[in-house]
């Protein structure tokens, strides 16, 4: 049905192709500085992977020591230089190690990698546009993120090494260099990059919200967007409400670092001097990091949940179960994301007034949330699954999602969050519901769209074991965390065997390190895969998964302006699969009523 | 050599593990597979669906077997009254949590198994029923509404104001220790500064302040079973997070703004010793708000007694500055000029 359209246009596709030769482009306006969104969006993908091998790398260092707290790793120290002395970890360089590993997975691969990838990649080409709304600011962004990325990147090799006072830098730790050798340079340079990040971020989600709102084809209202475009756009708007505040918060700590300022500086006796620092409150800048830190934590989940909802429906062979509320839930979630800041602080010493008002709203983040998962199962109902790469990970994405998520319920009750607050129970939580979850997404989303990028497949069966491997790995490093964390393990500890109630669960631990070293392992096959196939994978065709979406209608290898003729209008919903009466069991969004009589519901027949 | 070796062997696995990959891609080249839909070749789905059915059974027992086998170590000796609160609620929130996890598991994975493709078959065209989503919205909506309910109501009562009779401790986090002082019989504590600080008095205690005069700083904190146990908590340099296991107690020490939280301990450390059969066991304090390269081992030991002998502790203990009485010579003079500059600095005040 798509070829059709497409030939129909042929004569003006003619037009258009002398045209485009006439700007022809010189290799670096085609892949270095390029505004073609398709380019910006690999870009972001290639630093993606990029800083999810170094992030997921330095996770292993950190778990050797966590496994194995008494071994020596003078193998190490051809690497790491002088943060290895005699071969134990420096527990400073440890520290900087969870902060680095934190800060890159969360922003550098989960937000700008994620969102970077397919926000850049799939709107024009889901809602029907040429490209983004201004090339010139979508080319800025990975820039601006790329001079993040290096300065993030020197930061790990200077000699006091890079930031080490947890990826939430809160002062007075990350604002005195007395306190920890990463608070002198690395820090300065932590800030420097977030702020640029910052601005990446916030040049990136005008032009999302903006094309999204006024570049839709002919036909793509609102209600017939794909759920991929929902979640794009609810996450530029989070991302674009919530990082300045980020930025506000960095800025401040700046001002504290550098200029003498007093923000959240109070009363502090240090290295054998006290300061004249007063009046600041270090509880202040928690406030304003978790009203971005909150939304952030979505503005991760948040792409995952449209690009698996796409993924499910399409192999699934059924329509998204319940369409308009999977809208409703996620505009809930980002509504309510702004609202729960405070329960990462219930034990701040906050009033604990504002921690009843906290959990309350926390809790009903629930509801929107359960909501989701339900939908998914019941689409999965009935259908006629295709066990695609992408598919796996997406149902692997759902029970990652209910596992990490349900303990939310815990941590998110401040009675119970006393014992639980910085524990391993939290680690378990988080890891599962947003990291371990929002990867899987990734990857969903790289295995589904990898044809549309790279013109190629990505090798299946290669992929199933990548994917088993990962999600045995990705329970067997998270669950037993809980067990841990049950018992009261605190989190950024260098070793436990200093306490007494905590020398026990030493083989639990070993065995997450291993299972982590798995884990890491596995994602070497991913990575052989996706460079494999973007050279030698086998040819795509235009639409391989049969699916119903805009960007299946474009060529194989879809050019600068995406489609060679006249941008398709959009007749209906992106879901019609296995519509009863129809020839085949998916009917493109591109397709009028008035060629598929035979399969439309009675209310349709008005639109033939 | 060996690490020659060992780089050869990774070469060669490397290179026979990308030939079975070539034969297998060729192989599926001369099958066929490769013309049909991807996700439809009848070994992969039938394969990968076995495998998820496998992966909720055999996983649902390893997860339940380790977490049984865990059992023991995971739940820590409760010794307060709120811990005993909390660890019920704890329990019962992760039996209700349970309940969905199980539920939705088996329903993700079955789904999966039994709705794998099949060539005749075609999937059911439902995209939606909206009776269906209230009910699973409003399920959930109650039981959150009841979770909230106990969940207020226990942390309304855990960080109620404490009462008046409670033993004050004050607990103070620094790099990379605990400093600890009782308010002595006069149950006051002497005011503090932080430009007091030096290295014998270590909390910064104005010793111009008669209240400051009996306080005593030892080294281990004893509590008495069955009295409220008040804990005022500050740091002198970076955020430290007071971490009692034993006691479900955790609050944050933040430098600039005093925090505080209390408890009635239920067990004295010699019970929980017969209890556990550990001889050696101790209630320990640790950090656990990162706090530099200490975090890891700010221990301190708290000792619960029966209310006797935490009488004849107390007794026991003579106050700070009698055992420093140096420090005095310091503060006879700089007080005078505090007192001085205080007056002035309230006369100020008054005026304004």
């Amino acid at each position: 049905m798509s070829s059709t359209d497409i030939s129909l246009n042929k004569d003006v596709h003619h037009a258009h192709d002398e045209h485009d030769h006439h700007h022809d482009q010189n290799f670096f306006e085609k892949y270095i500085f390029s505004q073609d969104h398709k380019v910006i969006a690999k870009q972001f993908l290639f630093a993606g992977i990029f800083w999810g091998f170094i992030g997921g790398f330095l996770s292993i260092i950190f778990r050797l020591q966590l496994g194995w707290p008494e071994a020596t790793f003078t193998f190490l120290e051809p690497i790491m230089g002088n943060w290895i002395v005699n071969g134990k970890i420096d527990p400073e360089f440890y520290l900087a190690l969870v902060t680095m590993h934190g800060t890159i997975m969360v922003f550098f691969v989960l937000t700008a990698g994620l969102s970077g990838t397919f926000s850049n990649f799939l709107i024009p080409l889901q809602i029907g546009a040429r490209d983004m709304a201004s090339g010139f600011m979508n080319m800025l962004s990975f820039w601006v993120f790329f001079l993040a990325s290096v300065i993030m990147f020197w930061s790990l090799f200077i000699e006091t090494g890079p930031a080490g006072g947890g990826w939430t830098v809160y002062p007075p730790l990350s604002a005195l260099p007395q306190a920890i050798s990463g608070s002198g340079l690395g820090m300065t340079l932590w800030l420097i990059s977030m702020a640029l990040f910052i601005v990446s971020q916030l040049l990136g989600g005008v032009n999302y919200i903006t094309t999204v709102i006024n570049l839709r084809t002919r036909g793509m209202s609102m209600t017939k967007l794909p759920l991929t475009i929902w979640s794009f756009f609810l996450t530029a708007i989070l991302g674009l409400l919530s990082f300045p505040v980020l930025l506000s918060a960095a800025l401040l700590l700046i001002f504290d670092r550098s200029f003498g300022t007093s923000f959240f500086l109070s009363d502090i006796y240090i290295a054998g001097e006290a300061l004249s620092n007063t009046g600041g409150s270090a509880i202040l800048f928690q406030h304003l990091f978790w009203f971005l830190g909150h939304p952030e934590v979505y503005i991760v989940i948040l792409p995952t949940f449209g690009i698996v909802s796409e993924v499910i429906a399409t192999n699934a062979r059924k329509p998204i179960f319940g369409y308009r509320a999977m809208i409703g839930s996620m505009l809930g979630i980002a509504v309510l994301s702004f609202v729960v800041w405070a329960h990462h602080m219930f034990v701040t010493g906050m009033n604990p007034f504002l921690g009843s008002v906290f959990m309350f709203l926390t809790l009903i983040i629930a509801v929107p949330s359960a909501v989701k998962v339900f939908n998914w199962i019941a689409t999965l109902w009935r259908g006629n699954i295709r066990f695609t790469t992408a598919m796996m990970f997406a149902v692997a994405f759902v029970s990652l999602f209910i596992s990490g998520g349900l303990t939310g319920i815990i941590l998110g009750n401040s009675a119970l969050d006393i014992q639980l607050h910085d524990t391993y129970f939290v680690i378990a939580h988080f890891h599962l519901v947003m990291g371990a979850a929002a990867f899987f997404g990734m990857f969903c989303g790289i295995y589904h769209w990898f044809p549309k990028m790279f013109g190629r497949m990505m090798d299946e069966k290669l992929g199933a074991v990548h994917f088993w491997l990962t999600f045995l790995s990705a329970y067997l490093v998270f669950m037993p965390m809980h067990y841990i964390g049950i018992a009261g393990f605190p989190r950024r500890y260098y070793s436990w065997t200093g306490f007494d109630a905590f020398n026990t669960f030493t083989d639990l631990n070993s065995f997450i390190s291993i299972a982590a070293i798995l884990g890491f392992s596995a994602q070497l096959i991913f990575l052989f895969n996706f460079v494999y196939s973007i050279f030698k994978g086998r040819r795509a065709t235009a639409n391989p998964w049969h699916s119903n979406t805009l960007e299946w209608t474009t060529p194989v290898n879809p050019g600068h302006g995406n489609w060679p003729g006249e941008i398709p209008a959009v007749y209906r919903w992106p879901y019609d699969y296995s519509k009863p009466g129809a020839p085949e069991d998916y009917i493109p969004q591109n397709v009028p009523f008035s060629q598929t009589q035979s399969s439309n519901l009675p209310y349709e027949r008005d639109l033939e | 050599m060996i690490t020659l070796a060992i780089g050869l062997s990774i070469v060669l696995l490397l290179v026979i593990l990308f030939l079975l990959f070539r034969i297998g891609t060729l192989a599926s080249i001369f099958r066929g597979s490769t013309q049909r839909a991807a996700g439809t070749t009848k070994t992969s789905n039938k394969v990968n669906s076995i495998l998820m059915l496998l992966f909720l059974i055999v996983g649902g027992a390893a997860f339940a077997w380790s977490f049984a086998d865990a059992w023991d170590d995971m739940n820590q000796p409760i010794a307060s009254v709120h811990g005993a609160w909390t660890d019920s609620l704890f329990w019962t929130t992760m039996i209700v949590i349970g309940i969905v996890f199980v539920i939705t598991q088996i329903l993700l994975f079955w789904y999966s198994y039994k709705y794998q493709h099949k060539d005749e078959k075609r999937a059911y065209y439902y995209p939606h029923n909206n009776k269906l989503e209230i009910v699973w919205t409003m399920i959930p909506a109650v039981v959150m509404a009841l979770l909230v309910f106990a969940g207020w109501k226990t942390w309304t009562n855990i960080t109620s104001a404490a009462p008046a009779d409670s033993v004050v401790i004050e607990v103070m986090g620094k790099q990379f220790s605990w400093l600890v002082r009782y308010p002595g019989p006069d149950g006051k504590l002497g005011e503090a500064n932080v430009h007091l600080i030096d290295a014998t008095n270590e909390i910064g205690v104005d010793f111009s302040d008669p209240n400051s005069m009996d306080d005593f700083m030892p080294r281990e904190i004893h509590v008495p079973k069955g009295k409220p146990v008040h804990l005022k908590i500050r740091s002198r340099d970076v955020i430290h997070s007071v971490f009692l296991p034993h006691f479900r107690v955790k609050m944050d020490a933040v430098p600039g703004m005093p925090t505080k939280f209390w408890f009635v301990p239920t067990k004295t450390t010699a019970e929980v010793r017969t209890e556990t059969g550990n001889p050696d066991f101790n209630f320990e304090l640790a950090c656990t708000e990162i706090c530099g390269r200490g975090h890891f081992a700010m221990r301190f030991i708290l000792v619960v007694d029966e209310p006797e002998e935490y009488e004849e502790w107390l007794a026991s203990q003579t106050p700070f500055i009698e055992q420093n009485p140096q420090l005095l010579t310091k503060f006879t003079q700089d007080s005078k000029d505090q007192v001085v500059l205080e007056k002035s600095t309230e006369e100020v005040k008054t005026e304004l």
